[in-house]
């Protein structure tokens, strides 16, 4: 009853208060606002421990009971306690030889930079920049040959439908670089302008308007408490 | 020979790529001249219009895997900026955007000789998303208690006058995701501050109905709208001016070479797939 029922409550109060609340410009409406805001942002905090204790959690267990593809959770462990000892370094170095305030943290065993923090020139900067920046832009990049070999294989005039998105990819693309202004400047400013802001538009407004209908429906239904499956558990 | 053509091992499409990337990088081939686009030109025309001293926002929404596109619209958006004397705020919604967000402004300030605090404030990253919108819409002070340095918002010169999102001139959201839409949401629509984009190629057609409406003000859409702003920033603002060496380096108009390259690549690939493909239909 009361796991069940009071979050309900606690669901209905707040969603029809922070409803009024959009419609009432006071002062104390207003104020109300940034307090559970402020409330908003330190429990989207708390959700990152969670979240690293939630993948600490569940790779522990990957490797404990041996499941397929274990050896990849030793790998992220491994990374993962590779980032925190960068990040905590300096720190730690400078609380055993601490210098002088105002100076220079300078660097460790003559190659480590004694700088906190993630500001450039630390170590935590260094392994973004060096590491984790050119690991996630590689992996990015890749995407651009693979669309090139499946535009071959997949673009095909199979019917009308297909035909029409096929010339329409290829006024886009030419539209998109200098080349098509060169064959002629109606291609970025007639052609593709009109594919973008009339059948895209159309398409996009209506896609948009289902998403916000739903969301309201949805939104709605928490309030009222028809759904309840953000409670968790089994049923009543 | 069709059906080999047909069924071609990707590999040697991946060659391709490779080459179509690579050739026009180390030489001058495709080398044309841009020509800005209106959802370009609109944006930059609203940064011109701004006074010395105005305030503008920059929310760099986007991690190191769409840096390649975003970056170069980064780097000539924050120049113009610095180049009016206009004041930047810069701030993140992504975790991994602050390496990017303080690079892009430190080396754009350095070239300006613009100074922290005075010139520029880097608010880094805090969590809560819309949330942290909506706090700042508030109230500046409470939502960033301190910018990415430490240092007491209320204390730093640049902020005297900003108390929220209300004493906004003019705010661009650098975007690889879905933040767009939310500062549009939560923030310009309820604080009244005119808004512009950038996001990366694939996303630009999201945003067209939200220009129709002048939720926006303008885009940037992909490297081609990056490369835009450059060819602007180059005609306009220079004259009788001398470009210094950091000036000259246009990474979009650079990049602008390959992206043909490949484009054309791709198109012609579709173009000779579809001819195989209705030549065996016919045969069937």
């Amino acid at each position: 009853m009361i796991k069940r029922q009071i979050p309900l409550v606690i669901a209905f109060i707040v969603g029809v208060m922070f409803i009024i609340q959009f419609f009432v410009p006071h002062k104390v409406s207003q104020d109300a606002l940034t307090y559970v805001n402020q409330w908003s942002i330190i429990i989207g905090g708390i959700s990152i421990l969670l979240g690293i204790y939630s993948l600490i959690h569940f790779h522990f267990i990957s490797i404990r009971r041996g499941r397929p593809g274990w050896g990849f959770s030793v790998v992220l462990f491994g990374c993962f306690g590779l980032a925190v000892l960068v990040g905590f370094l300096p720190s730690i170095v400078l609380w055993f030889k601490p210098v002088q305030q105002g100076a220079e943290p300078g660097v460790w065993l003559g190659f480590i930079p004694l700088k906190p923090g993630v500001e450039e020139g630390s170590p935590l900067f260094w392994l973004f920049l060096n590491l984790i920046s050119p690991f996630m832009a590689t992996m990015f990049s890749l995407i651009g040959f693979f669309i090139a070999s499946a535009a071959f294989r997949a673009f095909r005039a199979r019917s009308i439908e297909a035909t029409l998105l096929l010339i329409a990819a290829v006024i886009i693309m030419l539209g998109q670089i200098p080349l098509g202004q060169m064959i002629w400047q109606g291609i970025p400013d007639i052609m593709m302008d009109w594919i973008l802001k009339v059948p895209n538009t159309a398409a996009k407004r209506a896609i948009t308007f289902g998403i916000t209908l739903g969301s309201i429906a949805f939104s709605l239904r928490i309030i009222f408490g028809i759904e309840r499956a953000y409670l968790g558990g089994g049923k009543d | 020979m069709i059906k080999f053509l047909l069924n071609i091992d990707r590999r040697i499409i991946f060659i391709l790529v490779l080459l179509a990337l690579i050739i026009p990088l180390k030489s001058q081939i495709f080398n044309m001249p841009v020509k800005p686009t209106s959802t370009v030109e609109k944006i930059y025309k609203k940064i011109e219009s701004l006074s010395q001293g105005s305030i503008f926002l920059l929310s760099s929404d986007y991690d190191p895997q769409s840096r390649a596109e975003l970056y170069p619209m980064h780097i000539a958006l924050l120049r113009h900026c610095f180049r009016k004397n206009i004041k930047v705020i810069s701030m993140t919604h992504w975790i991994y955007g602050v390496g990017i967000a303080e690079e892009a402004l430190k080396k754009a300030s350095a070239e300006y000789n613009k100074k922290d605090g005075e010139d520029y404030v880097f608010l880094g990253w805090k969590p809560g998303f819309a949330m942290l919108i909506i706090g700042m819409g508030q109230d500046l002070y409470s939502a960033y208690p301190t910018d990415y340095y430490g240092k007491n918002t209320r204390d730093i010169p640049m902020l005297k006058n900003v108390a929220s999102l209300r004493d906004i001139d003019y705010m661009i959201d650098l975007a690889a995701g879905a933040t767009i839409e939310p500062w549009i949401i939560y923030g310009s629509d309820v604080y009244k501050f005119e808004m512009g984009a950038g996001c990366t190629a694939i996303s630009a057609p999201d945003m067209y109905p939200f220009m129709q409406t002048k939720q926006l003000n303008g885009l940037l859409g992909g490297m081609k709208g990056a490369a835009d702003y450059e060819t602007l920033l180059e005609k306009g603002t220079l004259v009788g001016e001398n470009l210094t060496l950091e000036e000259k380096t246009n990474l979009a108009r650079e990049a602008m070479r390959p992206l043909t390259a490949v484009h054309l690549l791709i198109i012609i690939l579709v173009i000779m797939c579809n001819i195989l493909y209705l030549l065996t239909r016919e045969k069937k």
